[in-house]
């Protein structure tokens, strides 16, 4: 694979990316604040999205226990992206609560990752990208709960409870459908190879990750790595699946440059609360 | 004035809005009650599950009981951790659940990774005691439960998931 093809920068054509003469911060820019307040807000982001995709399924389960299933996974991310978004608000000192930091931000100040904003597909398509973020995820919480920031660390013990029975639901729906009919395994099989470019971003380090070692939160990728590696590995073989090559990632969520599906999703998301400001149900 | 004595009693009459035969104190979300010099009493919860919608119930509730008992005034805290577990449900609140239906918790998992593609022990029933059931779905009717279903006499029922 050519570096072309390598790690590329969403939404930002080749020239665009190095403008050194002009301001960076602009309209579209990426604006990073505090790492602190950047780094819950990556945390919160992604559970928030990811908790309103798998919203999108509730009354169109292919089943009636897995509709079940999918709102209660999504109740579970959404409830921890309250709680990770309330202490966003709270080290942030600016009065904003989690209402204001899920309802009243637009897409350029959302910092979740790629991948789970991607749409919904079909079953298939929702459990890999779950299962590819569960394996991810746990291995996060696990690493939060025994760091130095408390507060955090609260969440990250409550959370990685709660992921574990994500993972197991996941990986065992992938391994079912993969493992399964000529038909399930084609379609598993597609959006593996269709998510994978999205995986790269759980991996990359950058200023805020280095920074918020100071408040005793290390995350380190490179320990993760291969332990995601083992997990994804074991249930692909389970699965008969072939694991995708690492070429063409796609990274920038974590600055605000996201792909076209989460500006429609925040629609959906967002307008009940802005159409109707500080309503309450 | 309520004493300390009187306000957790009172807390313990609360019930679980969805699982009303046991209370919240039984279920163990209760941290600590404590009565200010004033007579207004802080109760400090955890929740069961991030995203369990009926929190806010629970502390409507709790607020309603100790007002209704003379409390001047209540202050609902939320605590994360230690994080909750189903350990922290007794014996009797145990076996209120299976006269319930609701096949009581086992033992929670120890903290750290978990083995994916585990072999699983059938929950008893708790209509029948049978062991000869079937996980349905590890997500049930609330965050907290999970669908089996009896082969021996044919019925569904709820299990209260290992947390």
């Amino acid at each position: 694979m050519s570096a072309a093809h390598g790690d590329e920068e969403l939404g930002i054509a080749a020239g665009e990316a190095s403008a050194g003469t002009r301001p960076v911060a602009g309209a579209r820019g990426p604006d990073l604040g505090d790492p602190l307040v950047e780094c819950l807000l990556r945390l919160g982001d992604d559970r928030l999205i990811l908790g309103h995709r798998l919203s999108e399924w509730c009354g169109h389960g292919p089943i009636l226990e897995e509709d079940i299933a999918l709102s209660n996974l999504a109740l579970d991310l959404i409830g921890q992206a309250a709680s990770l978004l309330r202490l966003a608000g709270e080290v942030e000192g600016r009065g904003r609560d989690e209402d204001a930091l899920a309802y009243f931000r637009d897409g350029v100040q959302f910092r979740n990752c790629l991948l789970v904003e991607q749409p919904n597909g079909d079953f298939g398509v929702t459990m890999v990208r779950q299962f590819l973020f569960d394996a991810h995820s746990v291995l996060v919480w696990e690493a939060l709960a025994a760091g130095g920031h408390p507060g955090l660390a609260a969440v990250a013990g409550k959370a990685l409870k709660e992921d574990k029975y994500h993972l197991r639901h996941s990986s065992e729906w992938v391994v079912r459908l993969g493992d399964g009919t000529a038909e399930s395994h084609a379609r598993v099989q597609r959006a593996l190879d269709d998510l994978w470019r999205f995986t790269g971003e759980l991996f990359r380090r950058d200023a805020v990750d280095e920074a918020v070692a100071a408040h005793g939160i290390a995350l380190d990728a490179a320990a993760i790595r291969p332990r995601w590696d083992a997990i994804v590995d074991d249930v692909l073989a389970r699965a008969t699946l072939v694991r995708p090559a690492d070429a063409g990632m796609r990274h920038g969520g974590r600055t605000g440059r996201h792909t076209e599906h989460l500006g429609h999703l925040l629609a959906t998301m967002q307008i009940v609360a802005r159409s109707h400001p500080g309503a309450a149900w | 004035m309520l004493t300390q004595d009187d306000a957790l009693r009172i807390v313990g009459t609360v019930p679980d809005p969805e699982v009303p035969v046991i209370s919240v104190v039984e279920l163990g979300i209760v941290r600590d009650v404590t009565v200010a010099p004033d007579g207004g009493v802080a109760v400090t919860i955890t929740p069961t599950y991030s995203g369990c919608p009926a929190m806010r119930e629970i502390e409507r509730d709790i607020t309603a009981a100790l007002t209704a008992a003379g409390a001047p005034r209540v202050e609902l805290r939320t605590v994360l951790a230690p994080a909750w577990t189903t350990d922290w449900i007794g014996p009797e609140a145990r076996e209120k659940l299976r006269r319930y239906g609701i096949a009581p918790p086992g033992k929670a998992e120890p903290a750290g990774l978990i083995t994916l593609m585990r072999a699983r022990t059938p929950v008893p029933c708790p209509w029948c005691g049978s062991r000869d059931t079937e996980l349905r779905s590890e997500f049930g009717s609330t965050a907290c439960k999970a669908i089996h279903v009896c082969r021996s006499c044919r019925q569904p029922f709820d299990e209260f998931k290992a947390f």
